[in-house]
């Protein structure tokens, strides 16, 4: 059937045209890295997606599941793209049981509608992640990208309970349960946590949801030099307590915060201009549970060589823990060419960490570094424009930067970067002694390797 | 069995590791389920490298391998169902690395679950999965099971607390996975191995995460003149947002007894108790005791007491985790299931479970995780009655029943092994185990590690492709 007639037509009448996008302004909207798909489908529910599935493994259709977009450009370019499948059109919340603190959920809903829906009851989902209000949930999933909420309350991994997925045989299959304790069988859901859509296509997520904290606060604590900031966020670290946020910032990311709240204006503290070492904490609890806190990272502060403290009351906490869950789109552009890497260190020892920054200074480049929840950092390397030199410049950079992190036991991968430079590079750092593994996985969920080929790890 | 394999077996590991005559195998035929299977032979590996070579040499003789820890289990999950090679990690139990600065701990696989904790307390530090059996269950049986406990409620299954793990696959090939921070570029083949029931791989290192103590514990214990109120108790707890550290209930009946046994200071003419814990800061863990004994209170708790001291916290506790032990005292013999339903469902579903067993003719006690729904109905049987024993079989598959068509699960820590497998239809489709077999093959191909769990293999469920010669073949014929 694959004959004469072009791929938009044949699906068009396969699935109604209604269902269908392929007039080239739409599917430049669906573009990755410049490539856009053939067609984009929308399917309306599950068995849709499916039946779309089972289509593309029949002709070997290369297809992306995409939400809203936001962080579509995680990954390396695709090596095929034939379909765009988006998922918006699967909105419904399937079941919410507030008693239970339990949640079921299609995945094109976007997250913010999540949020108000379980706002209403006074819990949420700890998923603190850039473009929350536009961004669905689904993709949140797929893409791995981190909640800035992850000191608290851990990964996705630790409150995704089960889920709904179309495998790469077109058949809706399930894993998991909706309820909070559960060890039936194998812990597929979790497999689905970060693969970037080329395992299965998600169409439903079941959460464990959290009470709304009655009170938040914060503090932040400057340092002249990175040696003091890790020892003072050492000692809060070993310190026990209770942490929303425990955050670490360069001189650079704390300016670019201070010039955001300045630009709308937010008069949120002027520690983060002082052109120091920053480390920004905040916690959430009832409101004595919350002074108690404060008051022990104000005396924790005051026994290190800290330059200056500040308590931060709401609205300033509240600022600060928005920019934390958006970081990821302040860096990525904070400047016309932005590589932006995330970074995972087992330990945080100012050699390492300061061998990772001098990668980045070059005459070209300047950066900007957070040390975000759980040693996961992110270093942004900034150029003024994006050609060739420049490109060259950047991978050089990048390179070296795995390297430091190699020898830290770290890991790193690039998040962000231009099409150039990704199609230069392997965005995801060194191979993994377990990569024959994840090809086996990869294989037993999309045996036709139609899902987002060559976009994850190791060309996955 | 080949009589070859028995003399290789020796020769690689030295005849004081291996176990062959039929009085040493019994000992291996039964765990802490209900479940039979008697291996063909019992090695005592004391290096990864010699699990390598005992799985190759098991793969040439085409016979079937079952990994093994304390055999404490209670689904089956350590039984011999092919019979073949069993083989027991006792002997693997070092701890390999304490790194107390980034709390983590490198264990091998027989390392014993409270050997962790007591290896780290000395630095406020704690291993939080702690599964009944903590006193002699293996963290390899923990891993494989993904075992949970009571601590279960905040703290997590053993999966949350796993960030790299060591592997032997089928073939004899060893592999890492995860990472020691526990975050990894690529898919999350940590969270696939844990709870895999030993149907994929056999580990032979685990990396773990250690909690830090919290600066204050306080256990309550309310004690109910009737159940419903005790579930509206805990129904509450949730629905207000707060999560307890622990929330365990036991009924009266089940209470007196153990009170008969120990002598723990319980009250013998409840209906119902819940032990809740609530931890952290201070001022956290004393808001927290207050908001849960002002809601005990609301629904007519006869009594809320509070342990004055870690003495009276263990005696509370000891009740709970040797509760299955003092019912031994009452019958030769106890079915514990484990199901899981919607928190909210709680005492409707506790009524069902009552009527369950008043109709089949049992007394069904209840000790179990309120707080997560972790439901524990224990039944009393004398095994020398067969007729009393599959009555005893009906009547649990009746309740795990109820808890799916609840809403809720097979299993929340017991793992399905060989006691739930034919259950799984109840919440799994064709596709479903299509998938699941296709992850399987993608590591187990043979089916030589562990057959017959997890998996239904009886008539009807064709799903499973057997291959006469395979080791599965031995299972299902």
């Amino acid at each position: 059937m694959s004959g004469a007639t072009s791929l938009p037509v044949r699906l068009e009448s396969l699935f109604g045209a209604d269902h269908v996008l392929t007039a080239e302004t739409q599917l430049s909207k669906y573009a990755i890295d410049g490539m856009p798909p053939r067609a984009v489908l929308r399917p309306a529910s599950a068995e849709e997606v499916a039946e779309i599935v089972k289509v593309a493994a029949r002709e070997e259709l290369a297809m992306i599941p995409c939400g809203s977009g936001s962080k579509l450009g995680i990954g390396m370019p695709p090596q095929r793209y034939d379909i765009a499948l988006d998922m918006r059109g699967l909105q419904e919340i399937a079941h919410y049981d507030a008693d239970d603190l339990t949640l079921s959920v299609d995945s094109g809903k976007l997250l913010g509608g999540v949020q108000m829906a379980l706002r209403a009851k006074r819990q949420f989902l700890p998923l603190a992640v850039p473009c929350m209000e536009i961004c669905t949930i689904g993709g949140t999933v797929a893409s791995g990208i981190d909640s800035s909420l992850r000191q608290q309350y851990g990964t996705g991994r630790d409150f995704l309970i089960g889920a709904e997925f179309v495998d790469g045989t077109g058949r809706l299959c399930r894993s998991g349960g909706r309820v909070v304790k559960n060890v039936t069988g194998y812990d597929i859901h979790k497999l689905l946590i970060g693969s970037l859509g080329t395992l299965a296509v998600i169409t439903r997520l079941n959460f464990r949801t959290f009470p709304l904290p009655e009170a938040h606060a914060g503090h932040l604590a400057t340092f002249s030099s990175l040696d003091a900031a890790l020892h003072y966020h050492a000692k809060v670290s070993q310190s026990g307590l209770p942490l929303s946020n425990l955050e670490l910032f360069d001189s650079e990311y704390a300016a670019m915060a201070g010039r955001l709240f300045d630009a709308v204006n937010q008069n949120v503290s002027p520690l983060l201009k002082s052109n120091s070492w920053v480390v920004y904490s905040s916690c959430a609890d009832n409101a004595i549970v919350v002074r108690r806190i404060v008051g022990d990272l104000e005396r924790i502060a005051s026994s290190t060589n800290c330059a200056n403290q500040a308590a931060l009351q709401e609205p300033a906490n509240e600022e600060l823990q928005g920019l934390s869950q958006t970081a990821y789109q302040l860096l990525s552009t904070a400047a016309p060419c932005v590589a932006l890497l995330r970074i995972v260190l087992p330990q945080l020892h100012a050699s390492t960490i300061a061998e990772i920054l001098r990668t980045a200074e070059t005459p070209w480049l300047h950066s900007a570094f957070v040390v975000r929840a759980c040693n996961v950092a992110y270093l942004a390397l900034l150029a003024e424009k994006e050609d060739e030199p420049t490109i060259a410049v950047l991978s050089r950079s990048v390179s070296s930067i795995f390297s430091a992190v190699s020898v830290a036991a770290g890991s790193a991968a690039v998040l962000h970067a231009p099409a150039a430079l990704k199609r230069t590079m392997n965005l995801w750092g060194p191979s993994r002694p377990d990569f024959a593994l994840m090809q086996r996985v990869k294989a037993a969920f999309d045996p036709q390797n139609i899902f987002a080929p060559g976009r994850f790890v190791g060309g996955i | 069995m080949d009589a070859a394999i028995i003399r290789e077996l020796k020769t690689l590991l030295g005849p004081a590791n291996v176990l062959s005559q039929t009085e040493d195998l019994m000992l291996y035929e039964f765990d802490g389920s209900v479940e039979k299977g008697r291996p063909e032979v019992v090695v005592f590996p004391h290096t990864t490298e010699d699990v390598s070579r005992i799985v190759k040499l098991a793969d040439r003789y085409e016979v079937p391998i079952v990994g093994r820890g304390a055999g404490t289990g209670l689904s089956g999950g350590a039984l011999a169902r092919g019979g073949g090679v069993m083989i027991v990690f006792a002997r693997m139990n070092r701890i390999l690395e304490l790194d107390l600065e980034n709390r983590r701990a490198v264990v091998q696989p027989g390392v014993v679950n409270l050997d962790i904790t007591r290896a780290v307390e000395h630095a406020g530090l704690y291993f939080a999965p702690d599964p009944s059996s903590q006193k002699s269950s293996t963290i390899g049986g923990n891993v494989a099971e993904n075992s949970g406990g009571p601590h279960t409620l905040a703290a997590g299954l053993t999966t949350n607390h796993v960030t790299a793990l060591e592997l032997v696959l089928p073939d004899g090939e060893v592999v890492r996975v995860g990472s020691r921070h526990g975050d990894v570029n690529g898919y999350d083949l940590c969270g696939l191995f844990v709870g895999s029931e030993g149907t994929v791989a056999l580990i032979t290192e685990i990396t773990v995460k250690l909690s830090r103590k919290a600066e204050l514990v306080k256990t309550l214990l309310a004690v109910f003149d009737t159940v419903l109120d005790a579930s509206r108790t805990v129904a509450e707890i949730t629905a207000r947002g707060i999560t307890p550290s622990a929330c365990e209930m036991m009924d009266g009946w089940t209470l007196a007894v153990i009170e008969d046994y120990l002598k723990a200071g319980f009250p013998k003419d409840s209906a119902a108790i819940l032990l809740i814990e609530v931890e952290g800061l201070r001022e956290a863990a004393e808001s927290q005791a207050t908001a849960v004994a002002g809601i005990c209170q609301t629904h007519h708790a006869r009594e809320v007491r509070t342990a004055r001291d870690d003495h009276e916290r263990d005696l509370l506790w000891k009740g709970r985790k040797n509760a299955f032990g003092a019912m031994g005292r009452l019958a030769p013999s106890n079915y514990v299931l484990d199901g899981v339903i919607p928190r909210s469902k709680l005492p409707e579903a506790l009524e069902r479970i009552h009527e369950i067993g008043t109709k089949a003719g049992f007394r069904i006690g209840n000790i179990f995780h309120a707080g997560d729904g972790n439901l524990h109905p224990i039944i009393l049987f004398d095994p020398r009655d067969a007729g009393q024993f599959k009555n005893a079989v009906t009547v649990a598959e009746d309740i795990i029943r109820m808890c799916v068509a609840m809403g809720g699960s097979l299993t929340g820590e017991h793992g399905i092994g060989m006691e739930k497998n034919e259950l799984m239809p109840l919440l799994f489709t064709d596709a479903d185990f299509d998938l699941m077999r296709r992850l399987h093959d993608a590591f187990n191909p043979n089916s030589s590690l562990n057959p017959g769990k997890m998996f239904p293999i009886s008539k009807g469920c064709g799903e499973i492709r057997v291959n006469r010669k395979s080791p599965l073949a031995r299972v299902t014929s």
